[in-house]
């Protein structure tokens, strides 16, 4: 293991048949007035089927972008993807024409967005927007998209669902409209489900049944599941795997358990530390000093090292490849074998 | 006390209304209760407030007016005789006569039909035109909206009542219909900025809403978008733009043919008729005064109609 732990390696292995959805390599920048901003530095990921991915990252780290750009809602310009691929059952979603890109969107990869609110239209009823998508995409008639919907509401456990067809958005609660949104996004059976902070917006109490249910559709319908946020607690019951991003970069990747364990990078480090717990009386909350850095003058060599307690002179000057440490797991850090090892901070 | 009683009886008359809404019959597929639809709720606000009630009447007063005159007056408007030449109030003729000898009234009750037809069919023309260019111009953004703003820019800089004076110069035809027609077209055509401007200001705010995001991300293409997820959160102020635009063209159609230009003779209109009362103010103001009451109310009431549906329809004000 500890020849394989230096040895870099570009991807994770693929599958005979391919991986259901594989970013590969992905940068975007936003061209502003002010200047490029690197926003997504070479990400890769993969989703196979029933799979759940976490990608982590605090705000600004890229992982709404790399979502957008995988649904093909960025907003261009000012986004600009300027290299890499996204596969889709091996086909790039980037190179195929906007009319077939639509065939994909909601009915292979749907989304939920993190302000249900916003994301549900003010002057439609929910019933009315859950059927659009069923009425314009599969041609159902009224009535048909109508018990649909209802059917929908049902499967997000929305109570007296028939009855609250003809609500607007503004007349449920802030736990019901992301169930709504949910209910829109499941319309058309896609078979993977990106949850943008699905419960940032949420009480707490409503946080846990949210997860909860996107958990049980996910293994209910089949899905395959990304689920962006940047609460480590969401995560640990729900994800299979686990992608930290920082400054536009995957920095580690691996499974939840050995990720909860070991953490191989100092940034993921930083993160399980600063989670508050409950033995830990009266001290004070660790924390990650310093801040993300400003997207259009990233670091030279790690984009970490400003912040992080293990830095040397190679993290300035050399950016870290993603370093295997086995079990699929990578880290993009010099050290990822010493963080890894280091039980003690 | 009586505030509770008050709130507990609407309850049950809220409890009432809705026979199938009944607690315990949840996923009744197919059976559903009638939707609040957002009309409903907008009706619910708007019945409430006198300030739409009065309006509203007015509204239907003028309409009235313009489109069955005889129901207010019995007397011809066209039927003059300068022996009664500012002569008091008698028989129908409440106000008295003009100058010409013809009863103010009744020529303020027929001058509604042209002063209205101008104002409605110019703000539904100028609202056309404001709608697909602030659609647009909004939702495409980059150069289609440089282009498109810079073009209201210009017709924004041309002064209304000289455009209007040199374009309605050139109609050579007399024909009442001609003018008329004349008459809206200038004014939607030189109008139509301002809401232009209101469209493509809440195309873009609504176009960055994450509803279109979400619209987009199931699948709908651009036409769908603008039609159904911008279009109707979009039109509020567009509708109250054109509503005081409404007013405003009234009372343009009779600035223009107060200054001869706009309909003429023998056409009965309020601008005319306030033009002609103008003249022999000093003898007479009643020939003045009349038809300008009756355009100013008409104008307030569109203005006051239009307030009152913008905050009756706007789902953030709830």
């Amino acid at each position: 293991m500890s020849q394989n732990a230096v040895r870099p390696t570009p991807a994770s292995p693929t599958p005979p048949g391919g991986h259901l959805l594989e970013v590969r390599d992905l940068h975007v920048e936003f061209r502003t007035s002010e200047g490029v901003a690197r926003v997504i530095n070479g990400v890769s990921y993969h989703l196979d089927p029933g799979e759940t991915l976490a990608v982590l990252g605090e705000s600004g780290s890229g992982k709404s972008v790399t979502a957008q750009a995988v649904m093909g809602i960025l907003d261009t310009p000012p986004a600009h993807i300027s290299s890499g691929a996204i596969l889709y059952s091996g086909q790039d979603l980037l190179t195929l024409p906007e009319a077939q890109r639509r065939q994909v969107r909601g009915k292979e990869i749907a989304m939920i967005f993190q302000d249900a609110l916003s994301a549900l239209n003010p002057v439609f009823p929910v019933g009315w927007q859950i059927g659009e998508t069923l009425r314009q995409r599969l041609g159902m008639s009224r009535a048909d998209a109508r018990r649909r919907s209802v059917e929908l509401m049902d499967l997000v456990q929305i109570p007296a669902a028939a009855k609250r067809l003809g609500d607007h958005p503004h007349q449920f609660s802030g736990g019901m409209r992301q169930r709504v949104m949910i209910a829109m996004a499941l319309a058309m059976e896609p078979k993977v489900l990106i949850a943008d902070e699905p419960t940032t917006a949420l009480d707490v109490t409503v946080q846990a049944q949210i997860m909860d249910l996107l958990a049980d559709l996910r293994r209910d319908l089949d899905m395959a599941m990304i689920l962006i946020t940047h609460d480590l607690g969401v995560v640990a019951d729900v994800a299979d795997r686990i992608a930290v991003m920082y400054a536009g970069r995957i920095v580690e990747h691996a499974d939840v358990r050995s990720l909860y364990r070991a953490p191989a990078h100092p940034y993921t480090k930083g993160l399980l530390n600063s989670i508050p717990r409950l033995d830990q009386r009266g001290g004070k909350l660790a924390t990650i000093r310093g801040l993300p850095p400003n997207l259009m003058r990233i670091p030279s060599g790690c984009p970490f090292h400003p912040r992080c307690p293990y830095a040397q002179q190679v993290c300035v000057d050399v950016v870290p490849h993603d370093l295997v440490l086995g079990d699929g797991r990578t880290s993009a850090c010099h050290f990822a074998q010493e963080v890894r090892d280091d039980r003690a901070s | 006390m009586s505030d509770f009683e008050t709130v507990a009886a609407s309850e049950n008359q809220a409890a009432r209304r809705g026979p199938s809404g009944e607690p315990g019959t949840p996923n009744q597929v197919g059976q559903p209760r009638k939707p609040r639809s957002l009309t409903g709720d907008a009706w619910r606000d708007l019945r409430r407030k006198p300030i739409f009630w009065i309006s509203l009447i007015l509204v239907l007063l003028v309409t009235a007016m313009a489109a069955v005159p005889g129901l207010f007056t019995s007397n011809n408007p066209t039927d003059c005789a300068l022996s009664r030449q500012h002569a008091a109030p008698s028989g129908g003729a409440i106000f008295g006569y003009d100058f010409q000898g013809c009863d103010t009234y009744a020529r303020a009750v027929y001058g509604a039909r042209a002063s209205l037809l101008v104002g409605a069919l110019s703000a539904l023309l100028t609202g056309a035109i404001a709608l697909l260019v602030g659609m647009l111009a909004g939702y495409f953004g980059g150069w289609v909206d440089a282009v498109l703003s810079r073009v209201i820019d210009v017709v924004l800089g041309i002064p209304l009542l000289l455009a209007a004076i040199v374009l309605l110069k050139r109609v050579g035809s007399d024909s009442a219909t001609v003018r008329v027609g004349a008459v809206i077209f200038v004014l939607a055509v030189l109008g139509w900025t301002t809401a232009a401007r209101v469209v493509r200001s809440s195309v873009i705010t609504a176009r960055e809403q994450d509803y279109v995001a979400a619209a987009r991300m199931l699948g709908a293409g651009d036409g769908r978008i603008m039609w159904r997820h911008i279009l109707p959160n979009a039109l509020a102020p567009a509708i109250v733009v054109l509503t005081i635009a409404l007013g405003s063209f009234i009372a343009a159609e009779a600035t223009l043919s107060f200054l001869g230009i706009g309909l003429q003779e023998p056409t009965i209109s309020w601008g005319i008729d306030i033009n002609n009362g103008r003249v022999h103010m000093r003898e007479s103001a009643t020939p003045l005064v009349v038809p300008s009451a009756f355009l100013a109310l008409t104008v307030l009431a569109f203005i006051m109609l239009g307030d009152a549906i913008r905050d009756a329809f706007d789902p953030k004000l709830r």
